[in-house]
């Protein structure tokens, strides 16, 4: 029999005429050079083939070879901190076999096959294992502990396990036979299909927040651990920076980061940062927890599509094993783009702005594929997803963005103008929001210290006040406005330089803990009821003050440097902030 | 291989359908014959068993469906490529036009290029200093960054982009050899001619490559051009050790051929009738910029493109926006003003300034004072709004302060000679001084310590009195 042969090629997409044996979403390998690539249409006729790789050089009649398997990620020890192509390709085996410069056609293997790990096994002969249930364990990384699970779909009788010791990724460790007497040799890896979610026992309500560090996020619009998020801005406005700092110092277990279309340059900054930091927590290097997935801006289209896929495959795994992972995807335009590009290649009827028909329905599938749940071992984890999006033009109506907001709770609006005066987080109080803020309601009355919530809402407040007046000093200046509100104005004021805004590269602003968040959001309360109280003659001072003496003692400007200068774990200079507040009121 | 095929079967615009090719593959180099003997070359753009579409480079006028002839080169576009390279003028798809006769070539290699693995780049810290303070000061030029100039038709683009040839010099000079790559891209004559002309003047002609597809050359060919230049650039850069620096004008140009060749072949258009694959396409010509582990050389790339109507949001400057490592913005206004450089402050920004900036490189007070500066003079913008409505003379003293400071700071900081060459020390202090316009409690973005050792009221009143000595 003669093998099926490329017929047609068209940039990524390649058609296979009169071939009956491939089945959708089958890997293939496409010409001599065995590029990947995937079925993704089926007729009589035609078979339509996206590859992965560039098709340079590819001609009709090259062969086209089937594997009779969907686009599968290899799952086992050996992930984390290792960085990855968008199907799964180690880029560090690629380098040493191609050198800087990526070569098509480089089939490796996911995980390093020679590498022994140290493997306790948790079974025993005659013992029943249901599907999820680990039956072995090793330490992946320091932070991290690998544990294997039977596979999704596979329960039955262990025939013979093999002791503790060292073994590879490929070793049979445990034999199980199913009810049906079939033998199965279980290793310390297994294959998913990535476009597949894989299975969960059920799903738990939200209860706890993922804690960023950042005051924005923490305090305004906090994010659930299986809560789904989105970064919407253009370009300039600091959305990786913003991922950056997540994936640095969120509290989530493992971090799954998609690097998808985005800049090279920025990829290494984060191989080589990531490699440097040290988790506060373990002291261990951040790479420990972390696994990365670059698909840069000029690496092939297809795979751009495949490593979201990819990237939420590696984090189910890892949510598996009863660990809250958190993935940051950078950006996911990108991929809807790269969606746009192939539905054009095979000639589908577009919909909004040359967008697949599609393009909703594949977002809120990847956006479901959070939450928190329990495994089908039993254990409580979670997914949360940060997706970054670059809307055109900076035009948050383009369909992108507009879709994504339909299926995140989460949204923290970029903007362009607070961007311009380098204020970061450039993540705007106005247009964000979070609809998680109620259901970690409790959790922070519980952890967080009972008011916290109300210094929220005040704070919140105050912002929202500001933004109504400043329609009116926009039109004739803060000049006419009578004292208490230009109170509202200044402490406002206060609240964004010294409070919102926060600095990536200041040791003590960087990463803020709760209790520090809480503790500046009392001292500026505190100057703001005092001055209140002292301008309309409630205060100590026993008479009326103008707005104008108490902002010449400076103490607003003061308290807007107290983020640098007290550090995580010198809560209790804050009450000297206190003191001086009550101090410079009295006074007057 | 060399089997010749007489006869077409469709030709439309720049593309030609060839039936009955046996051998030909994607993306593969084909050359046409004419009846008068002449040759064009072309490119298989898509291919359906025996059918090749191809799209030919200097264009299809006078191509009969009979009498023409076609050849596969088995091969996809090749640059020859040698150390001789600099000093050499080539049109837009690579052949010698300085009468110089052809490059001796050391070896061939594919235009397109091939992805930079993320593990195998070297994240780019070494600050190029230019000169220029708005560039130096605030959007930091880093060895191996791609950052362009978004500018518009009439302002002065090319005069600032030569004053960068001019000036750059790293910073901590280790003698490594420094290159040019220029690449006109559907520019006019005489703009090829005066960055000819310039380079010329500053004595760096013979460390120039120049790629030239003027506006009056085969559209087709200016999908090659960038490509062309890049490759030479990795080729000096990667193998010979060199620095490189490419300079290519104008991207818009390059968009509006990269449309003109997607209509033709009956592409799905996206917005304003680019393709969708925009983005894909600019990226693998901006991605090309950067460090390798273990090679001396550095590709560094300042594209210009021209804003249609000044608009940042149009697909060109938006998607080049998404790329590239940040963007210096010139603005109209500044411009009519008679302000050069007209760099408008707020939008523009280096993504990699941040990690190659402060002490060790610079200065420690350098991201303090660039992001002082970048609030006080956003805060300018909102107080000559206001300002606008209800008067300067209303206005509170502080923000008549800011005023002042707006207006200071466009001309004495902003402004500056073409011949101009200040040092980065120079420009920090000067950036201290301006500051030092307003109220030390405006001073938000600065800690305590530095502010003491460089607050200087008496210099900054000192500034205002000198004439402006820069214009």
């Amino acid at each position: 029999m003669i093998g099926n042969v490329v017929f047609s090629v068209n940039g990524p997409v390649v058609t296979v005429q009169n071939a009956s044996d491939f089945k959708m979403l089958e890997m293939v390998y496409v010409g001599e050079r065995r590029l990947i690539g995937e079925v993704i249409g089926i007729t009589r006729e035609k078979t339509t083939i996206q590859v992965y790789e560039s098709t340079t050089g590819l001609a009709p009649g090259a062969p086209v070879l089937g594997t009779g398997a969907p686009l599968s990620a290899t799952l086992g020890p050996g992930i984390l901190s290792n960085i990855y192509d968008g199907i799964e390709r180690p880029l560090p085996e690629l380098m040493q076999m191609s050198g800087a410069m990526i070569d098509v056609g480089a089939n490796l293997p996911s995980l390093d096959e020679e590498k022994q790990w140290q493997v306790t096994l948790c079974v025993r002969e005659g013992e029943t294992l249901e599907e999820g249930q680990i039956y072995a364990v090793c330490p992946e990384t320091p932070l991290i502990e690998h544990r294997c699970m039977v596979p999704p779909g596979l329960r039955g009788k262990v025939v013979s396990a093999a002791g503790n010791g060292l073994y590879r990724v490929k070793d049979t460790v445990v034999l199980l036979e199913d009810e049906a007497g079939k033998r199965h040799e279980l290793t310390l890896c297994q294959k998913w299909p990535i476009r597949t979610p894989r299975p969960i026992g059920k799903r738990l309500p939200i209860t706890m927040p993922l804690i960023t560090g950042q005051r924005v996020i923490d305090t305004l619009f906090p994010i659930a651990k299986g809560g789904t998020a989105a970064i919407p801005g253009g370009f300039g406005t600091g959305k990786t920076m913003t991922q950056h700092q997540l994936a640095k110092w969120c509290d989530a277990d493992i971090i799954v980061y998609v690097g998808c279309g985005e800049r090279g340059n920025e990829m290494t900054q984060v191989l080589e940062e990531f490699s440097e930091l040290v988790d506060p927590k373990s002291g261990q290097p951040l790479t420990a927890r972390t696994v990365l997935i670059a698909n840069t801006s000029n690496m092939p289209v297809a795979a751009r599509e495949a490593s979201i896929y990819t990237g939420i495959t590696l984090a189910e795994y890892y949510r598996d094993m009863g660990y809250h992972v958190a993935i940051m995807a950078d950006s996911t335009s990108r991929w809807a783009e790269a969606l746009r590009e192939i539905s054009g290649r095979l000639e589908e009827m577009p919909a909004e702005e040359g967008f697949p028909a599609y393009l909703p329905s594949r977002i809120s599938q990847f956006y479901e594929r959070a939450g928190m749940i329990r495994t089908l071992g039993g254990k409580d984890a979670s997914i949360s997803i940060i997706g970054a999006v670059s809307p055109q033009g900076a035009d948050f109506s383009e369909p992108v963005t507009q879709n994504t907001k339909r299926f995140v709770r989460c949204f923290w609006a970029l903007d362009k103008s607070l961007a311009y005066t380098r204020h970061y987080p450039a993540i705007n109080w106005n247009d964000s929001y979070s609809e998680y803020a109620d259901d970690l309601a409790d959790w922070y009355a519980g952890h967080a210290g009972r008011s916290f919530l109300a210094r929220r809402q005040e704070l919140m407040g105050l912002l929202h006040e500001e933004n109504k007046l400043m329609e009116i000093v926009k039109l004739i200046g803060s000049d006419v406005l009578p004292d208490d509100q230009k109170l509202i104005i200044e402490t406002a004021k206060l609240v964004r330089t010294g409070f919102l805004q926060q600095n990536a590269y200041h040791p003590a602003d960087t990463f803020v803990p709760l209790p520090k968040q809480l503790r500046m959001m009392e001292v500026i309360l505190h100057l703001y009821h005092g001055a209140r109280d002292a301008i309309t003659g409630r205060g100590v001072q026993k008479h009326a003050v103008a707005l104008s003496e108490i902002l010449e003692t400076g103490i607003f400007s003061r308290l807007t440097k107290m983020k640098y200068e007290i550090p995580n774990d010198r809560l209790e200079l804050f009450d000297e902030y206190d003191a001086e507040v009550d101090q410079v009121l009295q006074a007057l | 291989m060399s089997i010749e095929l007489t006869g077409l079967s469709e030709i439309n615009g720049p593309l030609v359908v060839l039936e009955g090719a046996s051998g030909g593959s994607y993306d593969e180099m084909v050359r046409l014959r004419l009846p008068d003997g002449s040759f064009r070359t072309g490119r298989i753009v898509q291919i359906e068993k025996d059918r090749c579409v191809i799209q030919v480079f200097e264009g299809t006028n006078g191509l009969g469906l009979t009498d023409t002839s076609v050849t596969m080169t088995g091969r996809p576009m090749e640059l020859a490529l040698s150390p001789e390279l600099p000093g050499r003028i080539f049109d837009g798809a690579g052949r010698p036009i300085d009468g110089l006769g052809p490059l001796f070539s050391e070896k061939k290699a594919d235009i397109n290029g091939k992805p930079l693995n993320p593990v195998g780049r070297v994240y780019p810290l070494n600050y190029i200093h230019t000169g220029i303070s708005s560039i130096d000061c605030l959007m930091t030029l880093i060895r191996g960054q791609k950052l362009p100039i978004f500018s518009g038709p009439g302002m002065q683009h090319n005069k600032l982009a030569v004053q960068i040839v001019r000036q750059a010099r790293l910073a901590k000079d280790d003698g490594s050899k420094f290159g040019i790559v220029f690449a006109a891209i559907g520019v006019k004559n005489d703009v090829a001619d005066y960055f000819r002309r310039s380079f010329e003047e500053a004595g760096v002609m013979d460390r120039t490559v120049m790629f030239l597809n003027l506006s009056n050359d085969p559209i087709i060919e200016r999908i090659l051009t960038p490509r062309c230049a890049l490759t030479a650039a990795e080729y000096l850069a990667f193998e010979q050790g060199m620095h490189i620096l490419v300079i290519m004008t104008d991207v818009t140009a390059y968009c509006e051929a990269l449309r003109e060749f997607s209509s033709s072949k009956g592409e799905i258009p996206g917005r304003k009738g680019y393709p969708g694959y925009l983005y894909s396409d600019l990226a693998s010509l901006y991605e090309r910029a950067g460090i390798i582990q273990g090679v001396d050389g550095s590709v560094t790339q300042i594209p210009i493109l021209t804003m249609p109507n000044d608009d940042i949001t149009h697909p060109v400057p938006d998607l080049t926006g998404y790329i590239t490592e940040g963007q210096i913005v010139l603005d109209r206004s500044l411009d009519a003003t008679g302000i050069y450089p007209p760099v408008s402050v707020l939008p523009s920004l280096s993504r990699l300034m941040k990690d190659g900036i402060g002490e060790g490189y610079t200065r420690a007070d350098h991201s303090a004072v660039s992001n002082q500066l970048f609030a006080a003079y956003a805060h300018v913008q909102d107080t000559r709004a206001l300002a606008s409505v209800i008067g300067a003379e209303d206005l509170s003293t502080v923000d008549q302060l800011y005023l002042k400071f707006g207006e200071a700071f466009e001309q004495k900081f902003i402004a500056q000679r073409f011949e101009e060459d200040r040092a980065m020390e120079e420009t920090l202090d000067l950036g201290w001084r301006l500051l030092s316009l307003l109220p030390k409690s405006e001073l938000d973005r600065v800690d305590n310590d530095m502010l003491e050792a460089h607050y200087c009221p008496e210099e900054a009143k000192a500034l205002l009195e000198q004439g402006s000595d820069v214009m």
